[in-house]
């Protein structure tokens, strides 16, 4: 077992020990799954949709370097600077760059799980810039130094007390749990920020190809803030984000924030063409498009798994997912958490480190059937369980898997392991529970049924006789 | 749930209403609850349609194909297309089987020279309760078990097969029967195979959830399509010290 492995099966032990954590997460989507519901039926057809949507990614990302072409010499036309980062290094230099060039005091962020993938903010930092998170759950997680807990609710975690108890010891503030006080204590901050700043950086919902512009979905206001008032605007955006048209947005918009967030709408759904044009009266004076790989195009080259990149991380399938719902996002120690974290983060940082994230799920489904865009989830995580042991079997489960084969191919074989089973099944109930239990880790938590005394074989041919 | 799968299987179905069923019974339902297997030869009986048995059978392959080794599976997988080679229909007593043979298969022998008979194979198997209510048309096997019950669906079942309906239609037609459902009734149990046993806190954890579920509903017994799902819960249950028996869909219907 690789050190990632151990972690996760450690982090996964303790946080599905912690009751109350498990609550919380559960009291939290409660509400999102009545909503969602109510509004994913306000859709003239919510199935017809999610076939269109995944048609639409289909053809954006099987065409992606002609719709890249479009979206990249559309924002240059308009006086945007395009950079093609080919890794996090690229970006995350050229994104330093930027800031050095421009001699930056102060920068602040608009969410972006695009710039935790790649660690923008410690690059930023590590440069001697500080970096301030605009959006209440990424600053009060900042603020915990601790990475997003979830693709869309970054601090859905923690309690109002935790929050009060937070800003109180980092920000001096008086303790409070009124939610409407602990957001006009973290605005007061920001709004402070916002002023001062003089880069500001977002990522980008979609990219639309015909009219060279990103697309940002948000409810705080704060990314519109972030994105106009600094001189600088710097768009981080994965390459997967295209989508063909403006008109797809009328689909998108929507699919995000119910699937999303169970909303029919976000409030603020911004476009963003290009830096101040002359004779308009605000904007930035630079705007720079990083569009960034990182190895999407490998996943790109996978026909098998290609859909992967249709993803919006509107963070359904996390919703979902009974494993996200008990271990929590935190255990995954990845950027992006639940069942499109276990697809894609073998692609992205290499299967053999991050491949027992695909074996842990149950494959139950409830991921592929929610995502809005359909992609196939859990038979991705069966083809990466595939893939690693293509690359390297586990010696111990070769040898059972195969022995385990060459039993099930001999009918008379079965039935002696069968038998044998049966008579050294006394023997194993005189271990159940201690360590020589060699299915101790089913029995330590659950009761084993007995075999039955007679098989199903065996009845069958007594039957026969009769 | 599917159409009637030939238009020769439906004729046959309308002239004689006796059909040659052919068994699929999962290894571990051969070796932990074989009177699951019984119950459902008994309620095709029942119906009046004569059930056989290939006794060379063992296991769909499953185990090998979840974990990732693929060739092992095959092998498995090649030998049952061959024991059912000939059979008209397949009934298979587990939800999960099922979506193996049925999904599963024609995937696993893509470009590979069986990829036709793997279809084939896939075509003419059937879930219990869905062979029962899409090919039979029967939804009241004449069965009488008094009691409150609540229906847990496994997942393969469900999202793999679409099979939400047909056990819920034939519970409703059980003379006695109270179908209470529980608010995490499409919530995995926990099972998924190999997956209990190389992460058993999540596995567990998993359990617990969907036990609370039903004891919630106060349900004296909990039934399923799925024996490795009950035997999942029955785990969890006993350790709860909790009393609600479990059964499999096919030991209900087989009462009368």
């Amino acid at each position: 077992m690789n050190a990632g492995a151990k972690e996760f099966n450690e982090a996964a032990r303790r946080n599905t020990a912690d009751l109350r954590q498990h609550d919380r997460i559960q009291k939290a989507l409660a509400g999102y799954y009545l909503k969602r519901e109510d509004y994913q039926n306000r859709f003239p057809d919510w199935a017809g949709a999610r076939d269109l949507a995944a048609e639409i990614k289909r053809e954006a990302i099987n065409h992606l370097d002609r719709y890249l072409d479009e979206f990249a010499s559309r924002l240059e036309a308009r006086g945007t600077k395009v950079f093609w980062a080919p890794d996090g290094q690229a970006a995350r230099d050229y994104i330093v760059g930027v800031a050095r060039q421009h001699k930056v005091r102060s920068i602040i962020k608009s969410k972006s799980m695009t710039a935790e993938e790649i660690h923008l903010n410690d690059a930023l930092e590590q440069a001697g810039f500080e970096v301030v998170e605009s959006d209440l759950g990424e600053y009060i997680v900042q603020l915990r130094r601790e990475p997003p807990y979830h693709i869309v609710f970054p601090a859905m975690h923690l309690t109002r007390q935790q929050i009060s108890d937070l800003f109180h010891d980092r920000l001096g503030s008086e303790p409070t749990n009124n939610p409407e006080d602990l957001t006009m204590i973290a605005r007061r901050i920001m709004r402070r920020k916002y002023c001062e700043a003089d880069l500001g950086i977002s990522g980008a919902n979609f990219a639309i190809a015909e009219t060279g512009m990103i697309s940002i979905t948000e409810n705080e206001g704060n990314a519109r803030l972030t994105t106009s008032l600094p001189k600088i605007h710097v768009a981080l955006v994965g390459i997967e984000k295209v989508l063909p048209k403006l008109s797809d947005l009328a689909l998108f918009l929507p699919m995000l924030a119910t699937a999303g967030a169970g909303q029919p709408i976000t409030c603020y759904n911004t476009l963003y063409g290009g830096p101040r044009q002359p004779g308009e009266s605000d904007g930035p004076e630079e705007f720079h498009v990083v569009l960034l790989d990182n190895r999407r195009t490998e996943l790109l080259a996978d026909a098998e798994q290609r859909d992967a990149l249709h993803c919006i991380r509107c963070g359904a399938c996390l919703n979902v997912c009974p494993v996200f719902k008990n271990i929590g996002g935190h255990s995954y120690g990845t950027t992006y958490q639940g069942p499109i974290g276990s697809v894609i983060t073998p692609h992205l940082r290499g299967l053999q480190d991050w491949k027992h994230l695909s074996q842990a799920s149950s494959l139950c489904g409830a991921c592929s059937q929610t995502c809005p865009v359909k992609i196939d989830l859990h038979h991705h995580l069966l083809h990466n369980r595939r893939n690693a042991v293509r690359l390297r079997p586990a010696p111990m489960e070769k040898c059972l898997q195969a022995g385990l084969a060459f039993v099930m191919c001999r009918p008379r074989l079965y039935a002696l392991a069968a038998r044998l089973a049966r008579i050294a099944q006394p023997l194993s109930r005189l271990v159940e529970g201690t360590v020589l239990d060699p299915l101790r880790a089913w029995t330590k938590t659950r009761s084993i049924p007995p075999m039955a005394v007679k098989s199903f074989h065996q009845l069958w041919q007594e039957r026969k006789k009769s | 749930m599917r159409a009637p799968i030939s238009a020769r299987f439906t004729n046959k179905l309308n002239q004689s209403r006796r059909v040659k069923i052919t068994l699929f019974i999962p290894c571990f339902v051969d070796q932990f609850y074989p009177q699951v297997g019984m119950s459902i030869v008994q309620v095709l009986e029942r119906l009046g349609h004569s059930v056989d048995y290939p006794e060379a059978q063992t296991c769909c392959g499953q185990p090998a194909f979840n974990a990732g080794y693929w060739d092992e599976a095959r092998a498995v997988a090649e030998r049952q297309m061959t024991i059912f080679r000939d059979a008209e229909a397949v009934v298979i007593a587990s939800g999960s089987c099922g979506a193996m043979v049925q999904v599963y298969y024609p995937e696993l022998f893509r470009h590979h020279p069986r990829e036709k008979e793997a279809r084939t194979l896939a075509a003419k198997t059937f879930e219990f309760s869905d062979f029962l209510v899409s090919q039979l048309r029967v939804v009241d096997v004449g069965a009488r078990f008094p009691g409150r019950a609540t229906f847990h669906d496994g997942c393969h079942a469900l999202r793999e097969l679409g099979l939400k309906k047909p056990p819920r239609q034939l519970l409703q037609h059980v003379r006695g029967l109270e179908l209470v459902e529980m608010p995490e009734a499409e919530t995995c149990c926990g099972f998924g195979g190999t997956f209990a046993v190389k992460f058993p806190m999540i596995s567990t954890a998993m359990g617990e959830v969907k036990c609370s579920s039903i004891a919630d509903t106060g349900a004296e017994y909990v039934i399923s399509n799925d024996s490795s799902c009950l035997m999942q819960i029955r785990g969890i249950l006993d350790r709860q010290g909790r009393s609600t028996k479990t059964l499999h869909l096919a030991e209900v219907l087989a009462q009368t």
